[in-house]
């Protein structure tokens, strides 16, 4: 006897949904299997918000199938409401309503929902409790939309752009939210324009734009295209880089990015390290700062939806 | 790695209490409406000043007693600028601010979304009724007793009314559209539409429109029952009628966002 396999938090297949002539969506895979992370990445209006509002009921798809927690976001959505937790990309409070009085009428439509009093402290905005929403910080707004999402105790998470806005603190302490959330078995689906947030988080990294996945997988995953290294270092800006192009392997690029930083790309092993370093004794610098480290998931996030800047 | 101890998430959802639920939501809208100056302005202080000021101040031919003519149409003012205009622009700016998505994504069914404004706007009436029938007392309002009870049902229907139209045009377009609109109508109908002059005394094809206007309909029905004490069938129709009408419209064109 075979067990089924486990029901996925989300399960998202073939889903195209158009605004007008624009595709926003267009033909997305994606599942996340329960009490795991999944972080969604893509540049500005790849189709990340429009994604997760198919999934939490508020979009209809043109077509395709969603599914979450096995049930219809919009024919199952008296059922399925109770059990998500949802933190939309911006707003989500009556411009006058005190923070506290908004976060306890949305755990008023939870059957056992978390202390309010204490959300609020964890969350640090015991300070503004009494404060209406339309006065809050970008940073407070978000947070009172975090915690609008987590105070029903829902099973699964949908979290746009959690920590836009979001200081240092504010932003590890989502963090380790997110973390306690998958410990405890609910599943997360978030998107966010910061990699360290991603690696941090996610087990699986999906990458789309215009619509379509252009990548997935976990993060070790996605950066460890095999023998593809950087090697970086510093030193006087301006260094004539000729000498050094000829001495590299083929394959192995060297560039100066930004006045006094330097980078080489390729095959990066021993003796390219070797190369380099000779190659600054013959210049009479020191290479400061050398380090040989894999791709970046920027690195692979910029190589797939390219540099340009989103309309 | 985490700070918080195992279990704080632990998943434990389910629905809250409907009934609590949408009182919860009613109180914050009522509480809301309230505590924002510029709908105390619309629903009560601009009321408040017509009442006195035509009471008191013969700039206007009023028929005496002067109080008991101009306090029916003062409440259907009333009325009317809660039920619709204000109700229209905390709708359009509500939906704007994203409430109403974040209220649906909450266990709240949908209906209740509209119903719990309905329930707030129906307690800021209470409000201006209490406010406005004591200073009209105060000022020698004699309303006959047989049409208090008829009076509340016209307001009870008014309110639907006015409140059905508020959801339709608060809930289809832009916030500042709606402001727009919210507040020319209600000029309009202020001026023309049988509330600040009698339906009689318009001009005539515009009394004949304004006496099945919501407007006209209640500062009639209002006016008629308080004073005679009968009770004014043809109004109180004219009304359910444009509840049901706009309570449909709207059901089909309100929007989230
Ligand atoms: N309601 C709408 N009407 C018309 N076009 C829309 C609407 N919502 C989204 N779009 C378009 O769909 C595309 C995808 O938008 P979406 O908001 O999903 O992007 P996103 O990945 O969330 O972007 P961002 O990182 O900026 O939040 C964009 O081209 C956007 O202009
Ligand atoms: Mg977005």
């Amino acid at each position: 006897m075979t067990l089924p396999a486990p029901l996925a938090a989300v399960e998202v297949r073939g889903l195209v949904r158009s605004f007008g002539t624009v595709r926003a969506v267009d033909g997305l895979d994606l599942r996340v299997p329960p009490a795991t992370v999944l972080a969604l990445l893509g540049p500005n209006g790849a189709g990340k918000t429009t994604t997760v509002e198919v999934c939490e009921g508020f979009l209809r798809p043109d077509t395709g199938v969603v599914r979450v927690l096995g049930l219809d976001p919009i024919a199952d959505s008296a059922a399925l409401r109770p059990r998500v937790g949802v933190m939309p990309q911006g707003g989500g409070a009556y411009p006058g309503v005190r923070a506290a009085e908004m976060l306890s009428l949305v755990a008023v439509c939870a059957a056992r929902p978390l202390d309010v009093g204490w959300l609020l402290d964890v969350l640090g905005l015991t300070g503004v409790a009494r404060v209406p929403y339309k006065r809050l910080s970008g940073g407070q707004q978000q947070r009172l939309a975090l915690a609008c999402a987590l105070v029903g105790r829902p099973e699964v998470v949908f979290l746009d752009e959690p920590t836009a806005g979001m200081d240092p603190q504010a932003r590890r302490l989502v963090w380790d939210i997110v973390s306690r959330l998958r410990a405890d078995g609910v599943s997360v689906l978030f998107t966010t324009h910061l990699m360290e947030e991603a690696e941090a988080l996610a087990d699986q990294v999906v990458i789309i734009d215009h619509g379509r996945v252009v990548a997935q997988g976990s993060p070790a995953e996605l950066t460890s295209d095999g023998t593809q290294r950087q090697l970086r270092f510093g030193a006087r800006a301006g260094l004539d880089l000729g000498a050094l192009c000829t001495a590299l392997p083929a394959g192995c690029q060297a560039s100066e990015p930004r006045p006094g930083g330097y980078l080489v790309e390729g095959a990066i092993d021993p003796q390219v390290v070797a190369t380099v370093t000779a190659w600054c004794a013959q210049q009479g610098v020191f290479a400061e700062d050398l380090r040989v480290s894999r791709r970046s998931l920027e690195d692979v996030f910029l190589e797939l939806t390219g540099r340009e800047l989103r309309p | 790695m985490t700070n918080f101890s195992p279990g704080t998430f632990a998943p434990a959802p389910g629905r809250g209490r409907l009934s609590r639920m949408l009182i919860a939501q009613a109180r914050i809208e009522f509480v809301l409406t309230l505590r924002n100056g510029e709908q105390v302005l619309l629903t009560l202080l601009i009321p408040l000043g017509i009442l006195i000021g035509f009471t008191l101040l013969n700039v206007v031919p009023v028929p005496s007693p002067r109080v008991d003519n101009i306090t029916p149409r003062v409440l259907a003012l009333a009325v009317m600028s809660t039920a619709f205009t204000g109700q229209a622009i905390a709708l359009g700016f509500d939906r704007r601010y994203g409430v109403l998505k974040r209220l649906a994504a909450t266990a709240l069914p949908r209906w209740s979304l509209v119903a719990g404004r309905m329930l707030a706007v129906l307690g800021v009436v209470v409000v201006q009724l209490v406010v406005l029938g004591s200073v009209a007392a105060g000022l020698g309002w004699h309303p006959h007793p047989a049409g208090l009870a008829p009076a509340a049902s016209l307001i009870l229907a008014g309110t639907a009314a006015f409140g059905a139209l508020g959801v339709l045009l608060g809930g289809a377009l832009r916030a500042e559209v709606v402001l727009a609109v919210a507040n020319m109508v209600w000029l309009l109908l202020v001026v023309a539409g049988g509330i600040v002059l009698s339906v009689h005394a318009l001009p005539r094809p515009l009394s004949t429109i304004a006496a099945v206007l919501p407007s006209g309909a209640l500062a009639e029905g209002l006016h008629t029952t308080l004073a005679q004490g009968v009770t004014p069938w043809g109004a109180l129709g004219v009304l359910l009628a444009w509840a049901a009408g706009a309570g449909l419209l709207a059901a089909r064109t309100l929007r989230l966002s």
